[in-house]
């Protein structure tokens, strides 16, 4: 009877050993050394809290995580307000036979490399790109626009990226929900928009969540996008990090500033799942 | 401790079975080329990762050199502190950071006698970084100027004659700066009259207003490839910090590329070669530098894929088409007006570096 509760005990662990093992050796074990090098002075070595303290007096560093906080924002809502369309289309437009087809479509820009892809968009957004000839050989503009090296191009970038993401999140909320809702609905009166609004709409709240989460978390810890197609105008948080090691190897101040990058990361997980019931998805 | 208790040792155990899990793999892994001698690792840049430049050497010498790109000496010495000795026999590396690596006693002094230092430019020998308490610890093997970069069809040439076209009107939000903070500080210098070399703490105020002003103008700061790509495609007709190894290369696409060495002077970039301590094929190491430094591999390496640069060499097997891309001609003028790389002590550097962030997070 003991062995048997024992055995019963040790299956759960036994095949939750080689994720726990995962996280410990990919995860905890780089996240501890990651957090003592941030406590270790670049010159000398010996224990320090400066590398922390520089983030919180310097407003060039402070400025970086407000641009990344904004970015991302932006990046987060209007990847939502796109991609929710796109899936509802998807679900509920499409005819079932097609919906395969749609969606492979849909996510191919992630075949693409994330590189080329950013280049690409450079392209389209540059002075003599597609976007700034139609604009001015249509006459709306007689100089071209500066879209590329902004941070709309960055923006356009990671709402590219991002609204595939969404719209896959979206979309699988949106096939679970049983039809007898929107019939129940029907029945008791509500038309199309108040369905929508008051039966629909909140029960795929979780799965908008659980995608502008993943979008939030991708997004602000981004390097290549924002080097490629912000030129430099402003600085994210992972270009600060990656500034302090390209040649001052600097791994003590860089490795401070993505613990805290991480702690923002870890408050907007928190405000997520406590307000809006993450856990549901 | 004996060998008997070292053997029953878990961790000896452990390490015993790895080491020969480690060497069947090799064995496996060297069973396809087992024609080839040995293996050259190097540490690079992306210039030396053309195989116009390697291929002759590994046929020559019957090797096979295996490269790992790095961007900035931090990012390098990190690659070499997280490996184990001898992994590494041969690095590039900023001139003027070679004493960085003696500091950590990881490089190995080169015998002067058995390297060309006679047919160099003597300007770009760089002796102050790398000799090193009477021993040289590297060789200049490549060199160009962080100067101005034009496109001579769009802008009057006769403006880049001066840095001052930087902080005017006349090109506002037609210039780029090449994202790279001691090259451009250099020329920050330069603009306010003072010398690379003589820069301390109390010139960084200056400095920034003339960056700020540099900024103000800009449409944007990008690193190697943005900003060739910009200056490139019309996106921007001036780049702060190019020269030749921005236009040069792409001489023959866009003939209109060029390059200024303004009144003010401009900042002398060079490269160096340097041999590690531990490396367990110091041989085969010192041939690979002698082939770099030789006048084929100068040239080859002069005219690599990733970028061009002048080769140290004034020997160097270049073509007369070549030459005039360089304008290999004009280099004793060139390297008069030229100063040195800044290269601040650690805590000039951080201040410097700092002073970066602030001037692109300006609007």
């Amino acid at each position: 009877m003991s062995t048997a509760g024992n055995n019963g005990r040790a299956l759960p662990w036994a095949l939750v050993t080689p994720a726990l093992g995962w996280t410990l050796l990919f995860f905890v074990l780089p996240f501890i050394a990651m957090g003592f090098s941030s406590l270790t002075a670049h010159e000398g070595g010996g224990f320090t809290a400066s590398n922390y303290s520089q983030f919180f007096t310097n407003p060039s560093y402070w400025q970086a995580m407000v641009n990344s906080l904004q970015v991302t924002a932006i990046v987060t809502v209007v990847s939502v307000l796109l991609a929710y369309p796109f899936a509802w289309i998807l679900a509920e437009q499409v005819p079932e036979r097609w919906q395969r087809l749609a969606l492979m479509l849909a996510v191919l820009p992630f075949w693409t490399s994330y590189v080329v892809r950013s280049y690409s968009w450079l392209l389209v957004l540059a002075q003599n790109g597609v976007i700034n000839r139609a604009l001015t050989g249509s006459g709306l503009f007689s100089e071209p626009l500066q879209l590329a090296n902004t941070r709309f191009a960055t923006v356009t970038g990671f709402v590219h990226f991002f609204v595939m993401l969404l719209t896959l999140t979206i979309f699988a909320n949106l096939k679970q929900l049983s039809p007898s809702y929107r019939k129940a609905a029907a029945d008791l009166g509500a038309g199309p928009v108040r369905t929508f609004l008051h039966v629909i709409l909140p029960l795929t709240l979780p799965g908008i969540m659980v995608g502008a989460f993943l979008t939030f978390v991708l997004c602000i810890g981004d390097y290549i996008t924002p080097q490629i197609l912000g030129g430099n105008n402003e600085l994210l948080m992972p270009q600060l990090v990656m500034m302090q090691i390209g040649r001052r190897g600097d791994f003590p101040l860089a490795s401070a500033l993505s613990i805290i990058l991480m702690a923002v990361v870890t408050i907007a997980y928190l405000a997520c799942a406590r307000w809006l019931k993450i856990e549901r998805a | 401790m004996s060998a008997i208790s070292a053997s029953r040792n878990p961790l000896s155990i452990l390490k015993s079975h790895l080491h020969a899990a480690c060497a069947a793999t090799a064995l496996l892994l060297g069973a396809g080329s087992v024609a080839q001698a040995a293996d050259l690792n190097a540490l690079i840049w992306c210039d030396h990762s053309d195989p116009a430049l390697l291929q002759p050497f590994e046929e020559a010498n019957n090797v096979k050199v295996n490269v790992k790109e790095f961007e900035g000496t931090g990012a390098g010495l990190a690659i070499v502190e997280q490996s184990q000795p001898g992994d590494w026999d041969v690095m590039v590396i900023d001139s003027i950071d070679i004493p960085r690596g003696v500091e950590k006693g990881l490089f190995e002094p080169l015998p002067d006698d058995k390297l060309p230092l006679a047919d160099m430019f003597p300007q770009v020998k760089m002796d102050g970084s790398t000799v090193v308490g009477g021993k040289r610890y590297g060789i200049t093997e490549k060199f160009g100027y962080n100067t101005i970069g034009y496109n001579k069809t769009k802008v009057d040439p006769a403006d880049m004659q001066s840095m001052a076209a930087l902080t005017g009107d006349k090109y506002k939000g037609k210039v780029a700066i090449y994202d790279y903070y001691l090259p451009v500080i250099g020329m920050a210098a330069l603009a306010i009259g003072k010398k690379t070399a003589d820069l301390t703490e109390a010139d960084l105020p200056a400095l920034k207003e003339e960056l700020l002003k540099m900024k103000a103008n800009a449409k944007l700061v990008g690193e190697v490839t943005a900003s060739q790509t910009a200056l490139a495609t019309g996106e921007v007709d001036i780049l702060v910090g190019g020269g030749e190894w921005v236009t040069a290369g792409l001489a023959k696409e866009n003939p209109a590329l060029d390059f200024s060495i303004p009144k003010e002077g401009a900042v002398l970039w060079s490269q160096s070669l340097a041999m590690f301590k531990d490396s367990k094929n110091k041989d085969m190491a010192l041939k690979f530098i002698q082939y770099v430094m030789s006048p084929e591999g100068q040239a080859r390496l002069a005219t690599s894929s990733c970028y061009w640069g002048m080769p140290a060499n004034n020997k160097a097997a270049l073509t007369d088409d070549q030459k005039k891309i360089l304008r290999f001609d004009e280099q004793p003028g060139f390297l008069a007006r030229a100063q040195a790389y800044p290269a601040p002590n650690a805590d000039l550097d951080k201040k410097m570096q700092d002073m970066w962030t602030e001037m692109l997070q300006a609007k």
